[in-house]
Parts: C-alpha cells; structure tokens; sequence
C-alpha cells in the first residue's frame, strides 16, 4: 500500500466518508471509489453493479467490490436514479485499480437533488480526514 | 487425509504438556448434569466369527438390491456400480470424515472435485459447478433462494407439482420462515407440467420444473424457457435421475439458468435413501450467487498447476451477514464417487448406459400394457413410466415380492391420491428380460 502522499486526490470531485468520489457532468454525476480505496483493497477482480433504471438515496449500498482479499460495499455519495454502469468493468474490473477517476468510473446517475452534493467533502476536507 | 485415533502414548503428551493429571480432569469445565455417569450399555464385545454372524444375520433382514429384481426408481435408482468405484474410493485419503481443502496437503482430493465439476458441467451443459450438496433437494432449495434473493421485486417462486414430493417438501421447509412464497404449477392431462397455468402467474422469481418428471415424463423446458424470458424470471430445471442427460438435451441447451439434482445414479448405493448427492450448476452470469465451494485450477509460485478452493470472498463464505447461504460444506465423498464413476465409463459409456434404460423401460412398458396395464401417458419418457393396474394387483404385487424377489413399482395414491391403482415402474440396465418377462406372465 501506498502513503496518502504517493496518491492521487483530484480536485474536481467531492469525497465521501466511505472513500466514494462523486463528479458533476451536466446533468448527471458520475461516481467511483477513491485512490486510497483501490489502493487498499488491492487487486480488484469483481463489481457487482445495480441495475440501470434503480434508484437509491444518498449513502445507500448500490454494489460491492471484490479485490482479491475482501469483499467491500460500496455507497452512493447522492441519491438518484441509476442511468449508465460502466459495462466495461465487467472484463476490466483491473481499471479500477489503474484509473480510479476516468475509465474505472462505476456508475453515471441522474440526481434527485443536486445539493447533496454539498455535504460531500472537498479535496482538502478529503485529505484532512485521511491525515487523521 | 488418513483419521487416526490418539494413543494412550499420545493422550499422555498432550496431558503432559497441559499439565493435566487425567481426562476428567481436562473436561472439569463440563457440567456434571452433561456428563453420562454410568458406563454406557453396549453388549459384550464379539469375537470376530460371532461379529460377522450376527451382522450377516440383521443383514438378511434387508432386501437389498442385487438379490432382488428392483423396479422401483422415483429418485433412488437401482444401477450397476462398476469395481473400480468401491475400490478406489474406499482409500483412507478419500475416506474420511472431513473433506480436506488445504492445498497444502489435500491435492489429490481438490483435483478430484475438480474434475468433478467439470465432468458435471459437460455432462449438464452448463458454465459452472459446485463441489457439490447434501442431495438434490437441498440443492434444489438453494436454487430457489438465488433466485428470490437475486429479484427485487418478485416473492414467489413457482415450482412443478412434478418435481419429486420430498424435494418440493424440502423447499417448503427451507421457505418456511423466509417472507417468501412456494407456488406449485398443476399438472396437465398428459403428465405434463402446465405451462399455460405458470404464464398465468405472476410476482415470480423464479420456476423450477423437473426432467424427467415424477412421473417419469420429459418436459418440455424450451416452453418454460420462453415463459420465463416473458416473466424476467429465472429458470431452475431440476432431475432425479442424472443419467437421463445421457440421451436427452441438456437443460443448459434449453437455456437454464441454475440446474439442480441428485446425482445418486452416478455410481451410488440407495442405502435405504441417503446419503445423495446434491449437484448444482449455473450460469457464469450468476456464478458469485451460488452456494457452496468450487474448486479452481491455479499456479503456484513456481509456475507449477495447483487446486484451490476459490471465489471464496463471495458472501456466504467471508461476508457472513449477508449470506443468502451459509451452507460452506459438500458430500466430498460422494463427488468423488461420482467423478470415478464419470471417468470409468465415459462420455460414450453414459450414452450407452441411458440408451439402454430407455430400451429396458419401453420393453417393460410394452410388456405391461400387453398384459393388461393401462398406459396412462402417450408422451416420451426415459427409464420411469406410469401405468394403471388391474384391479387385484397389490396382492399380486406382494405376492411377486415373496415368491419372485421383485420388486414391482411405487403406489402413486399416497403421493396423488386421486391416482388409485396408479404405479410408477422403472427399468434400468440391471434388469433382465428373464425377470421383465416373468413380471408380464405373473400378472397376465
């Protein structure tokens, strides 16, 4: 595993406490799990991803990600309804791990309510909260 | 891996090093309340001439098959067990009462499973398969949880009339505390599972539908199929008798999405019903949702072929609050008796086996029906057929049973009480014509 400063924190998504990152894009927000997760879970073999069409509130299991260690449940950082997964995941589970922010993206969603958003955490609040 | 007993010698050590003075003393933190006080009433040891004299004699109380011409199958099937299946599995590694799954020392049992699973998944068409169940039953109930467990929405699961009276009372016991809901589809005037009645239906998770049937009749699971498509639901095709897959099309070119059944037929003794064999099998979409263990071939760090058990992350192993089972365990001795049986006669030697219970039945029902039986259904089935008896039959039956050791069907009114005077025969390879033959001129 790697230390908080060898990884990579952008700051154009919010952060959940769960290590969840959440992105605005239009009308939509995209969502996937922080470099320290995939860091700590390590090789990551398996998403198990909802249903395009279910809906969720904001911090409600939508999956889980299996590494070759653990099994984690993952949480949306906004509630909404699902409207895209990330097909590719399922013979790549590995982008993942080598590209948290982009291509290793989980699902697209179409927010009940936008200011949500707001009670994610920025980059810095992120770090802080890694820091301890 | 060989079980043996601790020696006097041993129990010392381990005292020693405990620094306890005896047994009792070791087990002090017992209640006395749990503990048997007396000796325990057993008889006087024997001396081996007197053991074997007295065991041959409970012994012969029985009649077992071999001396006995069995017509009876209904889930427990009189087949021939080739030599080499009892003697390979009566080795001390196979032979024990715990399946040892550490790599490090267990190789020859997790190949062994392996090949298993994978003679299992040729043999039904399907992409994976577990390490096996405690039978098909309970193969069958763990069936129907993935799929109540894998709806949102649905809370019933539809299953046959059809399938075998003590495997839809295992699910019923299985569902029974669960929120979930056992709906049986009724059968048609051929035999037949009604189709039409489970199109009807709705709020379902899932059908399970057994072929051969009860009544010895093939569906047809191409219709449930389709009706399962419409519905979103998954489809469970289910069997009691896994050498029918010799000679039928599998239930994975019918597009099932979980199989299961008992695989007793697979080089097995019906020792009084039990133990079985449960096999269970599924698609690779719904791989991470079957119960159970699989074994997977790996490497080792040198590069070198290994066995492992593996997907064990997945919930009903590691994440245990969210088990939709928590069944970790299999019938290793069994799978492995199968597997042996498998290898021992082959993907031609199965063919030919299924092929000559097929032939062995139509011959059995043909004689029947020309010695005034009545054929009951016109549709195709395997070695199991049902026919109407002449009035008088069940004395005769008793009597063929005294006279002739035979066996002759299963009364089917204490399953379907409206089917007096209904039995269910079966035919496998170890019936002689000479019996068959014998069975037809007793009852002319």
């Amino acid at each position: 595993m790697k230390s908080i400063e060898e990884l990579n924190f952008p700051s154009d998504v919010k952060y959940t406490d769960d290590h969840e990152w959440a992105k605005v894009e239009g009308d939509l927000v995209s969502v996937g799990i922080s470099d320290y997760a995939q860091d700590q879970l390590g090789e990551i073999v398996f998403v198990e991803m909802p249903e395009i069409g279910d809906t969720f509130g904001q911090g409600d299991e939508f999956g889980s990600v299996e590494s070759v260690k653990a099994v984690s449940e993952i949480f949306l950082p906004i509630g909404g309804e699902i409207v895209e997964v990330n097909s590719e995941l399922e013979d790549a589970p590995e982008l993942v791990n080598t590209n948290c922010y982009d291509k290793g993206w989980l699902v697209k969603i179409k927010p009940d309510d936008l200011s949500e958003m707001d009670n994610l955490k920025d980059q810095a609040a992120y770090l802080e909260m890694l820091k301890g | 891996m060989r079980y043996l007993p601790h020696t006097r010698q041993d129990i010392d050590q381990m005292l020693a090093v405990t620094g306890h003075a005896d047994l009792n003393q070791l087990f002090e933190t017992i209640p006395d309340s749990a503990k048997t006080k007396t000796a325990l009433t057993l008889p006087e040891a024997l001396s081996e001439w007197d053991l074997n004299t007295e065991m041959e004699e409970l012994a012969s109380k029985n009649a077992a098959c071999g001396s006995y011409t069995c017509l009876m199958g209904a889930g427990s099937y009189d087949h021939h067990i080739p030599a080499i299946v009892p003697y390979l599995i009566s080795r001390s590694e196979f032979m024990t009462a715990y399946t040892p799954y550490q790599p490090e020392v267990s190789q020859g049992t997790l190949q062994g499973i392996y090949e298993f699973q994978t003679m299992i998944t040729a043999l039904l068409d399907m992409d994976i398969a577990t390490a096996s169940h405690y039978d098909g039953g309970t193969a069958l109930a763990e069936c129907a949880l993935i799929a109540l467990n894998k709806s949102k929405k649905a809370n019933k699961i539809a299953v046959s009339s059809l399938i075998h009276p003590a495997h839809r009372q295992i699910m019923k016991t299985y569902l029974n505390p669960s929120e979930y809901e056992m709906v049986e589809i009724p059968a048609d005037e051929n035999g037949l599972t009604d189709v039409a009645a489970f199109n009807a239906m709705d709020d379902i998770a899932g059908v399970a539908v057994q072929s051969p049937n009860f009544f010895g009749n093939i569906e047809d699971l191409g219709s449930f199929r389709a009706g399962a498509d419409e519905k979103k639901c998954l489809l469970i095709a289910s069997f009691t008798e896994a050498l029918a897959h010799g000679v039928l099309k599998s239930p994975g070119r019918f597009g099932a999405d979980l199989v299961a059944g008992e695989g007793q037929s697979l080089g097995m003794t019906k020792s009084f019903g039990g133990p079985g064999l449960g096999l269970l099998a599924g698609t690779k979409k719904l791989m991470r949702n079957l119960p159970g263990r699989f074994v997977g071939k790996t490497t080792d760090s040198n590069g070198q072929r290994g066995y492992v058990l593996t997907l064990a992350t997945r919930e009903q192993h590691i994440r245990r609050e969210k088990a939709s089972s928590n069944i970790c365990s299999n019938n290793g001795l069994n799978a492995m008796t199968a597997a042996i049986y498998m290898a021992s006669a082959g993907k031609n030697g199965i063919r030919e086996i299924a092929q000559l219970n097929h032939d062995k039945a139509v011959y059995l029902k043909n004689k029947l029906v020309n010695a005034g039986f009545k054929s009951v259904f016109s549709g195709p089935f395997f070695n199991e057929f049902v026919v109407k008896a002449p009035s008088g039959f069940a004395d005769k039956r008793r009597e063929l049973a005294q006279k002739h050791n035979l066996y002759a069907g299963i009364p089917l009114e204490s399953y379907y009480p409206d089917m007096t005077n209904h039995y269910l025969f079966c035919a496998t390879e170890t019936v002689s014509r000479h019996a068959m033959d014998l069975l037809a001129k007793e009852v002319q």
